[in-house]
């Protein structure tokens, strides 16, 4: 502080060299008597206190970071490229399951209807497969089975014709869609791939069937015979037939990763995992997908890189800290207003108004507000209300718990101040009460009640951003400093993302720091015994 | 002073008793969502009466079916003889809850309270007797600094840097994974192993009041006429600082520290429940949320009973530590 005092007798030396030569100056037009007044300089008391401020150093410091912080919190958002809930988006590549494949090695069943031929009948064919004799029962039905090509069973109602079903290895689809071809149809196609014919006949036309099991109907392809059963995991996804085959391919070849390229050309890459519990291979689809940019590090984009919802986490702070000294200046506000005019009240009429007025300052004194506010702010969340509106109920509640102590401060001023000979001397003068109070005594508290307010600003942003850290506060889509901080809940974040609550931290400490100096400087300016 | 005593006892009571019919109201006036969440839960059980019954017993078990008039009467009554009823969170009866988790709360405050009187009481006195130097800047910044941190930053921070940079402890609770496998002393070690973090913490943010209320004490003392006449005497500055001056700081000193006292047992709402530590803290912070209006109720109240006994004290105290106070 040497440096200070130093700077100070320097300013000082200056303004004095500068009276010095104003005084020469106006001296030889007309010499002062040296009990003139105009010799001396006279500053009103407001400019004494301004003076007072900015000669200390720490409380400028103080007024400079508030300074900053305003124009941060609301030029800041204007200037902001991004809106305050704008989301970010960032493209990935993700594993998604997109399919199985399976070889057969067990008989499948074709039927109408599943009921044609049921599971219990099933058992039982497997069975008299092993034995001798081409019948069987089952539930009282008998069935009758015929081997019509290798590995190719198809089963009669015993005396009936047309058969019921077909047992075989392999399985038939359309090439056209996911729709089920017609039993008949299937049967066709089977017995004439089982017998390794080129062509077969169904409803009166002439399909062309070739060794991989395609079925042409002249030149369209409409359904083909496959070994393998490939299955996509989405319902409405239809999987080509060239897709299946390269897939089957890779498979035989025992391949890890396959790439196809659509009929419109877009490539996609896939990964084959072998599942042994169910044999079979699973499909993996890395498909580039736009996900929230969640938690991105600080880049020239995001200075400050994003938050949890992909939101640009240096426009949250500014918008936060919009939030945060709102609610500050609107409390300090209410609460103000409540006390000074009790507190007035209380002070100024005395007797049993005083003594009511001041129980129920006693009264709003005990009630312990914080956790009345978790309490509140819990059913709030139980009842959904809208965070708009959630953000008002708080900002009354804190204003409407905390004007006991500025009531007490303004009352105990008034008292002492109402006893003192200015007062008598205004009441002597015969103005109105209102007058009394409005202009001489409440302009005696301001000092005072400048410095209280400007502390419990600091301590009611610390009082919101608690709550909002508590999640009890202001609400999602808003943003506010506490809330903000309030993702270091997740231990990952606190560990990893430092970039997320740090610079939220910061800030407040900053703003309250600055408002606590500032009151500081304030006090001490105020004091007209200070002698410095 | 007995007479006096006593007046301010009455009137704590009926200050009391207006609070506690405020809180009750408060909480009368909640949706009553835990109840219905308890009796949705019971009706959907296999054979269990419908959710109207279940509530209609529910809220007659816990004097919810009356009016708020005779329903405070009545819980007033219950309270004065110890009976808070049963928390809806914790199934066991409030008191019972309470004196479980008060004494942890109450030795982390007793522990921080001694070394934020060792630490801050000297820096203050310090900052005093220096009155506009560096030293006194840097304490008076630091004072400040400390005020003005918010609760849950300061211990994320320090969970950053201890537990999962430095790994010294563990993020939260009062006991350790092994906990059950350790000696008794060991036992005691983990406890207090765990309870370095939240009294640093407690510590860190109470002492900037607790110095800056010392030195502006100190100030008002050093400018009065008694130590311009003790140093006129020529004594030496030593014993003017703490022989005179400091002795006189004590009384609003010993008031303050008195009057918060009480306090001690009031636990650290947002510290517990940052650290986990099961005390009256975190204890009660849970019940709030989940809307446990028993124990919320006896929460709040014991909080008023502190309030008003601290203030009582600090005032009883400021006529015995300075005899020329006299009460009337």
């Amino acid at each position: 502080m040497a440096d200070n005092t130093e700077k100070n007798q320097g300013t000082e030396e200056m303004l004095e060299n500068v009276l010095e030569k104003e005084a020469s100056a106006q001296g030889a037009a007309d010499e002062y008597s040296l009990n003139d007044d105009r010799r001396v300089k006279t500053l009103s008391p407001t400019a004494l206190v301004v003076k007072r401020f900015l000669r200390n150093r720490v409380a400028v410091t103080g007024l400079i970071i508030l300074a900053f912080m305003f124009v941060f919190s609301f030029v800041g958002g204007i200037v902001s490229p991004y809106r305050e809930d704008q989301l970010f988006y960032r493209t990935d590549s993700q594993n998604k399951q997109w399919g199985a494949i399976m070889e057969n090695k067990e008989l499948r069943y074709i039927a109408e209807q599943d009921s044609d031929f049921p599971s219990v009948a099933r058992a039982k064919f497997v069975l008299a497969l092993k034995g001798d004799g081409n019948t069987f029962e089952s539930q009282g039905v008998t069935y009758r089975y015929e081997e019509e090509g290798p590995d190719l069973y198809v089963l009669y109602v015993d005396g009936q014709d047309a058969p019921v079903a077909v047992a075989t290895y392999d399985n038939v689809s359309s090439s056209t869609g996911n729709e089920k071809l017609p039993f008949p149809f299937q049967y066709a196609i089977l017995k004439a791939a089982a017998n390794e014919k080129t062509s077969f006949e169904y409803d009166g036309k002439t399909y062309a069937i070739d060794e991989a099991g395609t079925v042409m109907d002249g030149t369209a392809e409409v359904a083909y015979a496959s070994r393998y059963t490939v299955q996509a995991i989405m319902k409405d996804v239809f999987l080509t037939r060239e897709f299946k085959e390269q897939l089957i391919e890779a498979v035989e070849a025992d391949q890890k990763e396959f790439s196809f390229t659509d009929e419109e050309g877009t490539t996609a890459d896939y990964i084959l995992k072998y599942d042994a519990s169910t044999s079979s291979w699973q499909v993996m689809q890395s498909a580039s997908t736009r996900v929230f940019d969640t938690y991105s590090a600080p880049s020239s984009k995001h200075w400050l890189g994003t938050d949890r919802n992909g939101m640009d986490m240096l426009t949250r702070l500014m918008y936060g800290g919009r939030v945060s000294l709102y609610i500050g200046f609107i409390v300090v506000f209410i609460e103000t207003f409540i006390g000074v005019i009790l507190g007035g009240i209380s002070g100024y009429c005395g007797g049993w108004v005083d003594n009511l007025i001041m129980r129920i300052v006693d009264v709003f004194y005990c009630i312990p507000s914080m956790p009345i506010i978790i309490i509140l702010g819990a059913t709030m969340d139980a009842m959904r209300v809208d965070p708009q509106i959630r953000m008002l109920y708080l900002m009354l509640l804190l204003g409407f718990l905390g004007w006991a102590g500025i009531a007490r401060l303004v009352r105990g001023q008034i008292l002492s101040l109402r006893e003192q000979e200015f007062m008598t001397a205004a009441e002597a003068t015969g103005i109105r009460a209102s007058r009394r109070i409005f202009r001489h005594l409440i302009p005696n508290v301001i000092p005072q009640l400048i410095v209280t307010m400007t502390m419990s600003l600091g301590s009611t942003i610390i009082t919101e951003a608690t709550l909002s850290f508590l999640g009890l506060g202001v609400k999602f889509p808003f943003a506010s400093w506490g809330n903000i901080i309030n993702d270091v809940n997740d231990t990952y974040v606190l560990t990893n993302y430092w970039f997320i609550w740090i610079p939220a931290g910061i800030c407040l400490l900053a703003t309250v720091l600055a408002f606590n100096l500032v009151g500081d400087g304030l006090r001490d300016a105020f004091d007209p015994k200070m002698n410095r | 002073m007995r007479k006096y005593i006593l007046k301010r006892l009455l009137q704590s009571v009926v200050i009391l008793v207006f609070v506690a019919f405020i809180i009750y109201v408060l909480m009368r006036c909640l949706p009553t969502s835990y109840l219905e969440q308890v009796a949705r839960a019971k009706s959907q059980q296999p054979g269990s009466k419908s959710f109207e019954e279940w509530m209609a017993q529910l809220s007659a078990t816990y004097g919810m079916d009356k009016g708020i008039i005779p329903g405070f009467l009545s819980w007033c009554g219950r309270a004065i003889r110890g009976d808070f009823g049963d928390s809806w969170k914790w199934t066991v009866p409030v008191t019972q809850k309470f004196a479980e988790s008060v004494w942890i709360s109450f030795i982390m405050g007793a522990i921080s309270f001694f070394f934020e009187i060792i630490i801050a009481i000297p820096l203050g006195v310090i900052a005093a007797t220096k009155q506009y130097t560096k030293t006194d800047y840097t304490i008076t910044i630091v004072a400040l600094a400390c005020f003005s941190l918010p609760t849950f930053f300061f211990a994320s921070l320090l969970k950053l840097l201890f537990c999962v940079k430095l790994g010294w402890f563990d993020l939260g609770g009062l006991i350790g994974r092994h906990y059950e496998q350790l000696s008794t002393f060991g036992k005691f070690l983990d406890r207090a192993n765990h309870l370095v973090l939240p009294i640093v913490t407690l510590v860190v943010i109470s002492i900037g009041s607790l110095m800056r209320y010392t030195r502006t004490n100190m100030l008002e003392v050093l400018n009065a006429d008694y130590i311009r006449t003790a140093r006129a005497k020529g004594l030496p500055e030593n014993k003017v600082i703490y022989h005179h001056a400091f002795r006189n700081t004590l009384i609003p000193l010993v008031t303050m520290l008195g009057g918060s006292l009480p306090g001690l047992f009031a636990g650290a709402l947002i510290t517990e429940t940052l650290y986990s530590i099961p005390g009256i803290g975190f204890v009660s912070y849970q019940s709030m949320v989940t809307g446990d209006i028993p124990f919320s109720m006896f929460y709040l109240v014991f909080m008023a009973i502190l309030t008003l006994l601290g203030n009582l004290i600090s005032d009883i105290l400021y006529a015995v530590v300075d005899p020329r106070v006299r009460i009337a």
